[in-house]
């Protein structure tokens, strides 16, 4: 409904826009009433709505095609880009941040903090370009942009998919590890910790035995919460490293003013972000016995 | 020859003193007290015997245990590991958190057994625990129960089964029952002393409870302002106090036995580091004197005795 209305009021007709400025009206007036666009608002919307809930994203009003299987094709490689660099973060941050706490007032520490400051800072798309200047222009290992489908050419696939899960990944692990780092402070301090100390586990196992799935449990809740962060990032992303995901879709819906097409994609990430969501209280629940309800 | 030797030990953070020169022993199979108001060190006596004192908090001085060749102060964390557990367990104060929220009370219970490889296998040490658990009056279907589906009672015999598992030399039980309700309070010492019993272990309880000490212990240790000021026999140190300190604590807690006059030690436990110098009890004592800005020397022997410069009563028997 918001995404609805949000784009309804925008400035530019989605007719005007494809047809091009020198369009004679007739021709405007005749495309509007193919899309629809001479209707009112409101039904407009139970139309689109009513597509949505059959499946049917409906037509592009530039390209004429049905949106559907094109934005499912390209959910796939944002997704897959999404998923790399959140592998990325918490590779680097689990162990980082268990470090940064479990040392945090020795050097290695803090050293490690304020890296993680750092990165916190920049931007996805800065890193993005860094990357690409360092790895691709100046050392020439990997490719600067593109992408090719994993069945097509798994080892360009992977190479290609480097770079730019690299810099959402990056950034968003240096933000995790902020958030892994105080996890395992707290859990750090907890009685059952000592409890595990007094049985004879020494530091490091008493920690990973009985703190880490504690520790998990706020972790999660930022995991969820950045995926969020990384769909949107990826938006970046794939324009820097020109890749065909859903980003580029949506920018270049917006700015051809595809409507029906900005709307999908806007509702597929509503969407995705709501499953995230889902998946997340699921995760919770196996977690941490005490948000089951019923007996054992 | 003693299960713990505790000689010397001092405490600090930074630079506060928190214990002073506490001297501590506890002979094969005894059961001994140590008693004081809230602050006065008893915490910080027990964590540095089992090595796990907060980061800053720094012991001094020798703790030492019977079939182990090394002093444990200053002792690394991998020797520790190789006691703590096995041959010295601990009971905390407060049962509601010492128990790991996300792990099954059956798996808790095995990992002590498997950590120490007292049990050859995971069935065995899994058998050994529905064995712990019916010891402490549990049935065995909490094995797969989670720790907030018990009860603090509940949770404390847990606790006290987890530390009971390898039989160890020496059980530290820190105010195990301060948190509990009253109604649970006798059957949770109960079971800690039928537990020391069966496997002949020594006992060091921790309490400020005087009624408790008097049901559970032999020896007792009286410790004010990171001191101990007096030891002795229950019986002779609760009928025939010599340190003020003792004197007071006893008449506080005897509200009922001494009539309607309400005595309690006047003035508060100072914070850390604020005692006076000299005699630690003499700025709440009524007995104080000039003399009492010098620390009182120990009078008796290592076992027995006390640290006052105006003791009550006649001397022990
Ligand atoms: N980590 C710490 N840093 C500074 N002071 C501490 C610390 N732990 C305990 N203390 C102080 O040491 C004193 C003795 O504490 P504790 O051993 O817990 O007393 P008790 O167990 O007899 O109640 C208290 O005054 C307490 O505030
Ligand atoms: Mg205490």
């Amino acid at each position: 409904m918001l995404v609805f209305g949000f784009l309804a009021v925008l400035p530019g007709d989605p007719a005007r826009v494809a047809l091009g400025v020198n369009a004679s009206d007739e021709a405007v007036a005749e495309l509007r009433r193919q899309f629809g666009l001479d209707r009112s608002l409101p039904v407009q919307y139970v139309d689109w709505l009513g597509g949505l809930l059959r499946g049917d994203l409906g037509t592009s009003y530039v390209s004429k095609a049905a949106i559907g299987p094109q934005v499912f094709d390209r959910l796939q490689v944002t997704l897959i880009l999404v998923v790399a660099a959140m592998a990325i973060a918490l590779v680097l941050a689990v162990p980082a941040g268990t470090v940064m706490a479990a040392r945090h007032r020795r050097l290695s520490g803090v050293a490690l903090s304020a890296l993680s400051q750092v990165g916190v800072a920049v931007p996805a798309f800065l890193a993005g370009i860094l990357l690409i200047m360092v790895f691709a222009v100046k050392l020439g290992w990997l490719p600067a942009n593109g992408w090719t489908p994993p069945a097509q050419d798994p080892a360009m696939f992977l190479r290609q998919l480097v770079l730019p899960a690299l810099s959402l990944g990056l950034v968003q692990g240096a933000v995790l590890t902020r958030y892994v780092r105080s996890a395992v402070l707290d859990v750090l301090r907890e009685d059952y910790l000592r409890t595990a100390r007094a049985k004879g586990l020494r530091p490091f196992p008493a920690l990973w035995r009985h703190g880490l799935r504690n520790a998990a449990v706020p972790v999660v809740t930022v995991l969820g919460l950045q995926l969020a962060t990384l769909l949107i990032g990826a938006v970046v992303v794939e324009r820097v490293f020109v890749i065909p995901g859903l980003g580029s879709l949506l920018l270049d819906g917006v700015s051809q003013r595809d409507l029906i097409l900005v709307q999908d994609v806007v509702m597929v990430l509503v969407v995705a972000v709501l499953l995230v969501n889902f998946l997340v209280d699921l995760l919770y629940v196996a977690l941490d016995p005490r948000l089951r309800t019923g007996t054992r | 020859m003693n299960v713990l030797e505790v000689a010397g030990l001092n405490v600090s953070v930074r630079d506060t003193t928190l214990v002073s020169d506490v001297d501590l022993t506890v002979g094969p199979g005894e059961r001994v007290g140590l008693i004081g108001e809230s602050g006065s060190g008893k915490s910080l006596t027990a964590l540095s015997i089992l090595g796990l004192l907060p980061e800053d908090v720094v012991p001094s001085g020798s703790v030492r245990l019977s079939g182990v060749d090394h002093d444990l102060i200053g002792a690394d964390e991998r020797a520790l590991s190789r006691i703590r557990g096995r041959d010295l367990a601990m009971v905390f104060q407060e049962p509601m958190t010492a128990l790991n929220p996300t792990m099954r009370i059956g798996d808790q219970i095995a990992e002590t057994m498997l950590i120490h490889h007292t049990h050859p296998t995971r069935s065995a040490a899994r058998a050994a625990a529905a064995d712990l658990l019916d010891r402490v009056q549990l049935p065995a279907d909490l094995l797969r129960a989670y720790p907030h589906q018990l009860s603090g009672g509940q949770r404390q015999r847990v606790v006290l089964a987890i530390a009971l598992s390898n039989d160890p030399a020496l059980l530290i039980c820190d105010e195990p029952t301060t948190a509990l309700d009253v109604t649970v309070q006798a059957l949770v010492l109960d079971l800690i002393v039928q537990g020391v019993v069966a496997r002949s272990s020594a006992l060091l309880f921790i309490t400020h409870d005087l009624a408790v000490v008097a049901t559970v212990c032999e020896r007792v240790l009286v410790m004010y302002g990171g001191r101990v000021v007096e030891s002795g026999p229950v019986h002779e140190v609760f009928t025939n106090p010599r340190h003020r300190y003792t004197q007071g604590l006893l008449a506080a807690s005897n509200l009922e036995a001494a009539g309607s006059r309400l005595t309690t030690i006047p003035g508060t436990v100072p914070a850390a580091g604020h005692f006076p110098s000299g005699c630690v009890f003499r700025n709440r004592c009524a007995h104080a004197t000039d003399l009492c800005a010098t620390t009182p020397a120990w009078s008796g022997t290592s076992t027995t005795g006390y640290a006052c410069h105006h003791p009550a009563g006649a001397p022990h028997a």
